[in-house]
């Protein structure tokens, strides 16, 4: 039987066109490969409230985004592990998804505990690392690629308390002493080192500086302990559980000072809003957003609206106006850096953010050359008019005046705090 | 700081009353580890369920969180009979108890606290009550009634327990167990049924407790095992086996962390009191009223 017989050059067009379309193939399914974004996120121990709230942000974002069609064509995909709100674990957790699960890019968890352990890890794979609400963790690194969503502007550890302080002084007539205290750990010693510094420029005479362990059970001792002092100011700076010990134990000990809060983490939330209730009037400490400013924020609606049908099935923040949005927004700034450096290259995307304004839920968003925020906006309120433990008051403008910074401010300081509970 | 009489009045009501509650979580750990030999490292997550379970009613009733834990320990006690038998057959018989029984109730702390997360989510949880938030005032002393409910009702439950154990013939069994099982068994007794009401009622306290502590401060699920630590320093101090022992360990460790936090600062109150801890075991190993 007569062959077919093939010539030199039809066999190499044929060879070189199964290569184009292998390649070509090859290249597709590259780029439907999902883009793998990786996390260690409190979803167990003390913060887990936050840190739960925080992923169903950033779910949502994930959601939104690949409804999209993804970024850069590829579908987002997220690969996190509980780190226990406990900083020990992060190391291993970063270690396993830059190693094993291979994630193109890694985000923090939530919080400055849980930052800060991860960031020997960021600096030595050389990573943009954009972080959830850590508190000047950068100050001791000076990592040029860390970036930071909490608007605690450029000097963090002043900027969180700029605005207690700008009330304080604004009184008449104006302070003398100021007491300080907080928790044993990685924030409220931050959030103490600003104090203090303020304190210094303001000329405050500090009359009272300790901190105390996590698991104390009864604050009322320290509260006493504080009155014996007679500060006319009282800076605190602590975690949820501490948060609600200290309100209640002011309120027991019938504390009489003229400002009282500050850095308490955990009234931003509603179960300790609902849970607190009247305890709360008077109580200056700070926010991110309140209902009375919907105006100024025209699309966080859109998101809260989602949020809060997702918190109410997961059983987290029901409100979500403290860290989801900012969490979603941290995703927010990510994305836009890669679509517009088209490109997973963590030095062109760590020049881009330096560089660029950024568009997202919670305004506008520059950041300075230590990854914070350009200029602060940490929103200073008071507590007021709080009536029962219902949430829905809460939602509704009304309940917290903003007493900084001045673009946002909806009143005046109401002091001393003790006459807040008549 | 000036040192007056009216703080020092407060820091020892203070004190006491943390003491009596921190009475209330160490008196299970008594009895199971100080007398049945049963190193119970879950006791703070029953003390976390019990939290919850007075949580529930009194979100949904309106039920005072401590009457309703008073009214359901007998549940909290045929829970403990359960989890004791399963110990006994997996390990006690088997002469496996020490690591491995060990093992078990850690799985056991870990798997409630998995439940509750599961059930009631990872925020944090507080019951409203009538004396939550009263403070009554005797001159310039305070006393809040968040502590104070919680210290009356501890008060009678451990001393309760103690007259229990010395003026029964089951609590002397229990005494008895503690010393002798084998003895205990001559004069016809199972030591295995002992131990296992006495395990039992240890559970029991956990629940009461837990109540206790929703009515003090917020709960999460993990929280218990802040307080590991805590109620076996105080059944160590008083006095392994020794109920009296163990409120008077529960009130010396209230009272240094009331004093430590009044007068020097609260963040030495842990040194202190462990420090304390160190000096009694130096100076009497059994603790204070162990034998």
């Amino acid at each position: 039987m007569p062959g077919k017989s093939r010539s030199f050059p039809s066999i190499l067009g044929r060879v070189l066109g199964a290569l184009f379309v292998g390649l070509a193939l090859t290249g597709t399914a590259l780029a439907q490969q999902p883009l793998k974004i990786g996390f260690g996120m409190s979803l167990t121990g003390p913060l887990a409230g936050n840190g739960k709230a925080a992923l169903i942000a950033m779910e949502i974002w994930r959601d939104d985004v690949n409804a999209k069609g993804g970024i850069l064509g590829r579908k987002v995909e997220f690969v996190y592990y509980d780190d226990q709100t406990s900083p020990a674990t992060v190391p291993g957790i970063y270690t396993k998804l830059l190693d094993v699960d291979k994630v193109d890019l890694v985000v923090s968890g939530y919080g400055t505990n849980v930052i800060a352990p991860a960031m020997p890890i960021m600096m030595q794979r050389n990573l943009v690392f954009m972080s959830l609400f850590g508190l000047n963790v950068n100050s001791k690194f000076k990592y040029d690629r860390y970036f930071q969503i909490m608007p605690a502007g450029p000097n963090p550890a002043v900027g969180w308390s700029q605005g207690f302080f700008d009330a304080a002084m604004g009184m008449n007539p104006k302070p003398k002493t100021v007491a300080l205290v907080g928790a044993d750990a990685e924030y409220p010693a931050m959030a103490l080192e600003g104090a203090r510094e303020h304190a210094k420029k303001t000329g405050l005479k500090i009359v009272y500086d300790k901190t105390y362990p996590p698991n104390t059970v009864d604050y009322s001792p320290i509260v006493r302990a504080i009155q014996a002092t007679n500060p006319e100011v009282v800076f605190v700076a602590s975690y949820p559980p501490d948060s609600a010990g200290m309100v209640r134990a002011a309120n027991e000990v019938g504390l009489r000072t003229r400002m009282f809060g500050g850095g308490l983490v955990g009234p931003q939330f509603a179960a300790l809003k609902t849970q607190l209730g009247p305890l709360l009037n008077g109580v200056v400490n700070y926010e991110f957003y309140v209902p009375d400013l919907g105006s100024k924020f025209p699309f966080l609606d859109q998101f809260l609206a989602k949020y809060q049908a997702r918190a109410v099935v997961e059983k987290v923040d029901p409100l979500g106006f403290y860290l989801p949005p900012y969490a979603y927004a941290m995703m927010q700034v990510l994305d836009q850096a890669i679509t517009a450096t088209k490109s997973l290259d963590q030095a062109k995307l760590a020049e881009h953010i330096h560089k660029a304004e950024f568009d997202t839920y919670v305004g506008k968003v520059r950041f300075a050359g230590n990854g914070e925020w350009a200029a602060p906006r940490v929103m200073m309120t008071q507590y007021h008019g709080i009536t029962g433990n219902d949430v829905e008051q809460f939602k509704k403008p009304g309940r917290l005046t903003v007493l900084s910074p001045r673009e946002y401010k909806t009143g005046e300081l109401k002091a001393p705090y003790h006459e807040n509970k008549k | 700081m000036e040192v007056s009489w009216a703080l020092l009045a407060n820091a020892v009501i203070a004190g006491l009353l943390l003491g009596g509650f921190y009475a209330a979580m160490s008196v299970g750990i008594s009895i199971s580890f100080g007398m049945l030999d049963v190193v119970n490292i879950a006791h703070p997550a029953f003390i976390i369920l019990g939290s919850y379970i007075a949580y529930i009613v009194n979100d949904r009733f309106g039920f005072d969180p401590i009457a309703v834990t008073i009214v359901l320990s007998p549940l909290f006690f045929l829970l403990g009979m359960a989890l004791y038998r399963i110990y006994y057959v997996c390990f006690e018989r088997r002469g496996q108890e020490s690591l491995r029984g060990l093992a078990f109730f850690f799985g056991i702390l870990f798997i409630t606290e998995v439940v509750l997360i599961l059930i009631f989510g990872v925020d944090y949880r507080m019951v409203s009550s009538r004396y939550g938030d009263v403070t009554w005032r005797l001159g310039p002393v305070d006393f809040p009634m968040r502590l104070v409910v919680p210290f009356l009702v501890s008060m009678t439950m451990v001393i309760g327990i103690q007259l229990f154990l010395t003026h029964t013939f089951f609590g002397r069994a229990v005494l008895a167990v503690a010393q002798d099982q084998l003895a205990l068994r001559l004069m016809g007794v199972n030591p295995v049924r002992v131990k296992e009401l006495a395990f039992a009622l240890s559970i029991a306290t956990a629940g009461v407790a837990g109540a206790f502590l929703i009515v003090i401060q917020p709960v999460q699920p993990a929280i218990g095992r802040e307080f590991i630590g805590l109620v076996f320093a105080v059944c160590v101090l008083g006095g392994m086996g020794s109920i009296w022992g163990t409120l008077l360990g529960a009130f010396v460790l209230g009272l240094a962390e009331s004093f430590t936090s009044t007068f020097f600062g609260p963040s030495w109150a842990p040194a202190v009191s462990f420090g304390l801890l160190l000096a009694t075991l130096a100076f009497r190993p059994s603790g204070l009223l162990g034998r």
